[in-house]
């Protein structure tokens, strides 16, 4: 069972790889940018989760993605144009797909009414011509159910055979597919074992045949033993087929593409008038018949004829040796060996080690420090090398974690049709450094907020094609979505070029909040930024698509939560850009280190705002014990660290200190008081839960340079704890 | 955790065997990880008296536990002659200040008496029970609920 989870999970893994590049190729289709590969590679990913799916039993992921494939191989084959209207309905369909990609992994519902009209509009694209070609395409349908049911019968009573009818192929394909200059390929087949150990079926291979041409197919059942002697693993059956085709030899080995290598099989042509080849075909219906009864232990022996033709294949197998798909297979395997795939615990314990090992080195150098040996001496010579080593190591162990953000773009590019086609607005995606990496985590809680913001993008942002064409820009509008290292973090940006915020309206609507004074007097950017504010949202009304409650405020928190800060820059006419600066990874911490009764202690930069040394006659007493420090006009609350965590019990005179300006989530900005500040300096963030439990004031620990275990301040903590009970600064934080 | 249970029913138990504030306790072997030298902790904020703080053990955060204190003695003011015993229950790891560890004692269960009724009702919720060594008298010291000690900011203070 466990074995068949794991099996189970990596072929939803591989789902997604399939179905990001089925959406990659199919967005390259879009742009005009495509040749056979790029469609042939679209084609192979629906395959692929097909063949997938048909062996984990799910059945409507395989039905869909049949008919899917089913429409991609008439583009492929060149029989339809992949026009915009087609690529669209294409990229709507690899939605669906990947949506019952996901509702057969984690279950839920699924939108039948959604997938059968898609069903029914792919299976229009693939048979416009209802009269002449239905038959070719209902009949691999009708098939498909019929090995479900099977399947399914089997589930409940044990072992029945498989049968799999050609019956509706062979006739309605008679029909349907062009007569002229037809040739005829005499096709051997024998599949290994390892073809159904990778949840091939021959079944499908022999169907794709026969949707070729006119093919006459049977059954080699000599090979069957026994039932004692029969590997319920092995495989033993071999087909010979006799294929009448217009289309080319190349266009029949594609048939075997994918099981190249685990079958073994001959294409010949045979001479039309040619009588020496001739063989006469068994009725499929009778070789499985006696398939099934030999299953049951019934062996026959064997027809000679067949052993005849099994010995020719054979010596044709070596002939024919064939060199084009070999260099392909190279080529692929060559392309499968630059990625592995490895636990992340494993990766995790790795950049643990590394962080000690950094650790480790540096305190190495202050003992040799600290001993005296002179700084140019081989000793110290060697431990810079070292540090040097140590350094490169941890930027190599946390490259692992990172990723490409590509993913992420491209589940926005689904997001963006979505969007558009709720709101009627036309909008193109425009993205730029896909291939930015960041940790996986980090790329991970991107996603929600992502989303939020290209949906606001998009509803709020962008005019109506009517309102934009009045205004003299083009009916399409677009929204760009950039990433970019920037001195050590990765600066991404969602801009749309849509009407810019309207201030006079967040403006009244902060005012009827209540938000904002209404005789205040706001900068631009400070309207701007109220858009952040907890419980805005300008849209008049409550939309499908982006009033559901959750506000900008909720994307600002998030990123904040992945140590990142968001900003907006919004010209009126010309569009709002957002602006997201996020740190590569979470594993590690830009912080100021402070010193506090004595206590060393670490303040996330990002929290942090300005640092100041107060003056006298900033500092006022607010009530008995509360002091509040006036910073251009404000007034800011005074907190003392060392106080509010416990390390002493007077409060310090914040004249002997050094105040440190924070902002929290919620925008409100705080004075902390400290002792000192020794430095910035990047710390490797260390769990506290994991042996102890979660401290309040602290978000976690670290080690420094000197082996000392320093605590990490959770700003918001300590700020909240000034204010609010602790269970309810708790619950704000769990909230977060 | 099944290697810790199958020492448990095996007729014999290694127990370390440490002082404290004068009296002697032990704990299973199962459940150390490691023995060594007190080393300066770093305080952590709204945590009870009992718990010193954390050290960097192999690069990961390990809470110190003053288990003089945490018995209701009074709490231990360590030199770099007191010992800390880093043992693992479940999947955390604790540091135990003690004064020193003095033996490694191979008993059987039967040796292990039942707490006497004296014993005050703070330690006698660690110990598992006594045992009768050489004329000493050593206590067994069960880490479960020593190890029960994270504070929830609802109680602190």
């Amino acid at each position: 069972m466990d074995s068949m989870a794991a099996i189970r999970q990596t072929f939803f893994q591989e789902c997604e790889e399939q179905l990001a590049e089925l959406e990659t190729g199919l967005l390259s289709i879009e742009s005009g940018d495509s040749d056979h590969d790029t469609v042939n590679a679209v084609f192979r990913a629906v395959h692929s989760i097909k063949g997938g799916a048909g062996a984990f039993g799910l059945d409507e992921l395989v039905r869909f993605a049949h008919t899917f494939e089913t429409a991609l191989d008439l583009v492929r084959s060149g029989r339809i144009e992949a026009d915009a209207a087609l690529v669209r309905l294409m990229l709507r369909s690899s939605d669906t797909l990947a949506d019952l990609v996901r509702v057969s992994r984690d279950g839920g519902a699924m939108d039948d009414q959604r997938v059968a009209h898609l069903h029914d509009e792919l299976t229009r694209i693939a048979d416009p011509d209802a009269a002449t070609a239905a038959p070719a395409v209902s009949a691999p349908e009708a098939s498909v159910d019929q090995t479900a049911n099977a399947g399914e019968a089997g589930d409940d009573d044990g072992f029945v055979p498989l049968q799999v009818s050609f019956d509706g192929l062979l006739g309605g394909d008679a029909d349907a597919e062009p007569v002229a200059a037809d040739s005829i390929f005499r096709i051997w087949f024998r599949p290994k074992p390892e073809l159904y150990a990778k949840a091939n079926d021959a079944a499908k291979i022999l169907r794709e045949i026969c949707s070729l041409g006119e093919a006459d197919i049977a059954c080699d059942v000599s090979a069957v033993p026994v039932l004692a002697e029969l590997d319920p693993e092995g495989a033993y059956l071999s087909w010979t087929i006799r294929l009448v085709t217009g289309l080319g030899e190349d266009a029949v080995r594609e048939v075997f593409e994918f099981v190249e290598f685990d079958c073994e099989f001959t294409v010949e042509q045979e001479m039309p008038a040619d009588p020496v080849f001739d063989f006469e075909p068994e009725p499929v219906a009778a070789v499985l018949d006696q398939a099934a009864s030999l299953a049951e232990g019934e062996a026959e022996a064997p027809a000679i004829p067949q052993k005849v033709m099994d010995r020719i294949a054979e010596v044709a197998v070596k002939d024919a040796a064939p060199a084009k798909p070999a260099a392909g297979g190279q080529s692929a395997q060559a392309q499968a060996s630059q990625t592995i795939r490895v636990d992340l615990d494993r990766v995790d314990r790795l950049i643990d080690l590394v962080g000690e090992l950094v650790i480790n080195q540096s305190m190495l150098t202050q003992r040799v420090t600290e001993a005296g040996i002179a700084r140019l001496s081989e000793v110290a010579v060697g431990l810079d090398d070292l540090e040097q080593l140590t350094r490169e190591i941890q930027d190599s162990v946390m490259a692992i974690r990172a990723q490409p953000v590509r993913p992420i773009f491209q589940r926005m590019s689904r997001v963006v049709r979505e969007v558009a086609e709720m709101t009627g607005k036309s909008v193109r995606l425009v993205t730029e450094g896909e291939a930015c990496e960041v940790d996986k985590t980090v790329i991970e809680r991107l996603a929600d907020p992502l989303t939020h913001m290209i949906r606001n993008a998009i509803d709020h942002g962008l005019e109506t094609p009517e309102e934009r064409v009045e205004t003299g820009k083009p009916e399409q509008g677009s929204v760009r979505l950039t990433a970019a290292h920037r001195s050590g973090r990765v600066v991404i940006e969602v801009a749309d070029d849509g009407a810019g915020i309207n201030r006079q309206r967040v403006l009244e609507k902060a005012v009827a909040n209540g938000l904002v004074d209404p005789n205040a007097q706001l900068s631009d950017g400070e309207i701007d930024d109220l858009i952040f504010h907890p419980g805005f949202s300008t849209a008049g009304s409550v939309s499908d698509v982006s009033g559901r409650g959750v506000g900008m405020d909720v994307v600002k928190s998030s990123i904040q939560a992945l140590g990142g800060r968001i900003s907006i820059a919004s010209q009126p006419g010309a569009g709002s850009t957002f602006t997201m600066s996020l740190p590569l990874t979470l594993a590690v911490l830009d912080g100021m280190v402070v010193n506090v009764a004595g206590q060393t202690l670490v303040v996330p930069l990002t929290a942090i705002v300005e640092t100041l040394q107060p003056k006298e006659a900033d500092v006022h007493g607010l009530g008995e014990t509360s002091r509040v420090v006036s910073m251009r006009g404000a007034f800011l609350p005074l907190i003392d660290v060392g106080h509010e965590l416990g390390y002493r019990e007077a409060e310090t005179d914040p004249l002997d200190g050094v105040a440190i300006m924070v902002e929290t989530e919620n925008r409100a900005q705080s004075v902390l008081l400290v002792d000192s500040i020794v430095g910035q300096q990047q710390v490797v963030i260390k769990s506290l839960e994991a042996n102890y439990g979660h401290v309040f004031g602290v978000a976690a620990a670290t080690i420094l340079g000197d082996g000392q275990v320093a605590v990490i301040v959770d700003v918001d903590a300590v700020v909240a704890g000034r204010r609010a009970e602790p269970d309810l600064a708790n619950r704000k934080r769990t909230a977060a | 955790m099944t290697h810790v249970n199958e020492h448990d029913t095996a007729s014999s138990n290694e127990l370390i065997a440490f002082r404290l504030g004068g009296q002697e306790f032990c704990v299973d072997i199962m459940s150390v990880r490691d023995i060594r030298g007190w080393t300066p902790t770093t305080p952590l904020p709204h945590s009870p008296d009992y718990v010193k703080g954390v050290i960097n053990l192999r690069g990961s955060v390990l809470p110190v536990i003053d288990l003089a204190a945490r018995l209701g003695f009074s709490s231990t003011e360590p030199t770099a002659r007191h010992v800390i015993i880093v043992t693992q229950v479940g999947t955390q790891s604790v540091g135990l200040l003690v004064d020193a560890v003095s033996d490694i004692l191979t008993i059987t269960d039967d040796k292990i008496q039942p707490t006497p009724d004296v014993a005050s009702a703070l330690a006698r919720c660690f110990m598992k029970g006594v045992l009768a060594v050489e004329g000493r008298m050593i206590s067994l010291i069960g880490l479960d609920s020593v190890l029960h000690t994270h504070p929830n900011p609802g109680s602190v203070n």
